[in-house]
């Protein structure tokens, strides 16, 4: 085969197969552990199925399973079509996408069996996180070498956000990660106390806003103007929105770290940086959502773009709400309660999960040399059983999340705490039912979602994109 | 180093970034750049894909 002339799909195709059946995976394991809460006898008294150990699977599994996958499939294809050139290296390619499927299944080995750092979204233990390191540089030099041999003047938007994604990941990663190893399977942080908690978050919430934000917003940019059949609606909006976002995102971390050892200034610099977070957040939500202008009508029968569109608003919605929750007084009530867990899943289902399954309703028929998926029906069907899901979930657990702070501050008059803790676990019963039906709902979407991808690739051969030839 | 110093080095830093931002801004709305944005924005609709294809007529009118 000619490899000069077409693109490299066969590496976007299997991240995005990989993508739906993580997915799956990963919702189907967060399903079970909100039915755990609701019935804790769900564990079996098996310590391999306990919530302590298959939490960190489910938020592994749906952020660098699920997410990584559409990342790594998106961003190879968006890079690839916009500098109208192929991958730097097909084999580099091939390593990232095995090396990634690797450290999946170690994942899903390791926690289960309760090896952990213990690190929030950094759990996996060193060796891991030296096979994470390696895959990363990888896939750094892939993309970053064929923007270089791109084949178009400018570096399309898209590619920036991915780009600054793929970078400050490989900071995050590297700095956070630092540990003495003492055996195979157990190492410790070399950093000590208030100092482990700082980087901890700074790494935590960077995950957030490089891996969930900066990343899903490359796809925004691409997938949104090309289902819409239009250019975003301002590109120098797009410019100024990057250079503010990944500025000012970095130092919104201690706002994880409101009244604890940290020192009180450090605190309220998070506070700040996360307020003024909003300004680029909404600036880069307006530019996604302003791209239908005038072509509104197009909402109406087009599911995908509803998907589109409707994790644009959500990603609106969750950060008005994270700046919210991140003053400081707001955050004495928030703090340690469901609404933090609310908040997440309102950026995850509905602005991370939804662009994404978006975005794979786009590619994969593409990658099988069809206009469109088996069914469109199915896919309007799972926009709605989603965006229901979403609501549910998001719904119970701020009722629950507010409950349970303002049962947590109630006082008596005489000073003595007017609620046991156990009162406030037994108060959050009904609307922890309502969070696992949200949950099943989702997950019920994504079952639909494999159907229709499976009848669309079936008995198809797959494709590779033609490079446009220069004129 | 004397904190007086990292006083000031902190306030020329802001100044510095503040500045950095103000003068994106101003790079970003320049005329000069019209042209180039607008080619850089059309980047993903150039390659012939299928969807752009099909669906030619809707584009490029509001």
């Amino acid at each position: 085969m000619d490899t000069s002339t077409t693109y490299n799909y066969k590496v976007v195709r299997q991240f995005a197969i990989m993508t739906v059946v993580w997915g799956i995976v990963g919702m189907l394991v967060g399903v079970y552990i909100a039915a755990e809460l609701v019935w804790p006898q769900l564990n079996m008294d098996i310590p391999w199925l306990t919530f302590s150990r298959l939490r960190p699977l489910h938020t592994n599994a749906v952020i660098f399973a699920f997410g990584g996958c559409a990342l790594f499939a998106t961003s190879y294809y968006v890079v690839q079509r916009t500098c109208q050139t192929r991958l730097m290296s097909d084999k580099l390619a091939a390593f990232t996408f095995w090396g990634w499927q690797l450290i999946i299944v170690l994942a899903a080995v390791t926690l289960p069996l309760g090896i952990t750092t213990s690190k929030e979204y950094a759990e996996l233990e060193w060796p891991i996180d030296i096979l994470i390191t390696i895959v990363w540089v990888v896939y750094a030099i892939v993309f970053f070498g064929t923007i270089m041999k791109r084949r178009t003047k400018h570096i399309y938007v898209a590619n920036w956000f991915y780009g600054a994604f793929i970078l400050t990941i490989a900071l995050l990663h590297v700095v956070n990660s630092a540990e003495i190893p003492v055996s195979l399977t157990k190492s410790y942080s070399v950093y000590p106390g208030a100092i482990d908690a700082m980087v901890q978050w700074w790494y935590g919430h960077n995950a957030v806003g490089f891996f969930l934000t900066a990343g899903f917003l490359g796809m925004m940019y691409y997938f949104i103007p090309k289902q819409a059949n239009r250019p975003v609606y301002s590109y120098r909006l797009s410019v100024v929105h990057f250079w503010a976002l990944i500025s000012v995102y970095m130092w919104a971390g201690p706002h994880h770290l409101h009244y604890t050892a940290l020192p009180d200034w450090v605190q309220s610099v998070g506070m700040v940086f996360s307020l003024i977070l909003l300004a680029p957040s909404w600036g880069g939500m307006i530019n996604g959502i302003m791209t239908l202008s005038g072509a509104w009508h197009k909402l109406r029968d087009d599911p995908i773009l509803k998907f589109l569109i409707v994790s644009v608003s959500f990603y609106g919605m969750s950060t008005f709400e994270g700046p919210m929750m991140s003053i400081k007084t707001v955050n004495s009530l928030s703090h340690y309660t469901d609404w933090t867990i609310g908040h997440v899943h309102s950026g995850a289902l509905g602005w991370v999960a939804m662009v994404t399954i978006g975005a794979m309703y786009f590619l994969i028929p593409r990658m099988f040399g069809k206009e469109k998926m088996y069914s469109t029906p199915l896919v309007e069907l799972h926009f709605w059983i989603a965006t229901i899901g979403v609501v549910l979930y998001i719904a119970s657990m701020w009722m629950a999340g507010v409950m349970q702070g303002l049962m947590w501050r109630a006082v008596n008059p005489d000073g003595t705490l007017t609620y046991s803790f156990v009162e406030t676990v037994k108060a959050m019963h009904p609307f922890y039912f309502v969070r696992m039906l949200g949950g099943l709902a989702f997950l019920s979407g994504m079952l639909i979602m494999a159907y229709n991808v499976i009848k669309t690739v079936a008995g198809q051969r797959p494709v590779e994109g033609a490079i446009p030839q220069a004129a | 180093m004397d904190m007086e110093l990292i006083t000031i080095l902190r306030s020329v830093f802001t100044v510095l970034v503040f500045a950095t931002f103000i003068g994106i801004w101003i790079w970003a709305w320049s005329g000069k750049r019209k042209r180039d944005f607008e080619d850089a924005a059309n980047l993903p609709f150039a390659d012939g894909d299928i969807a752009a294809q099909t669906n030619e007529k809707d584009m490029h009118h509001e």
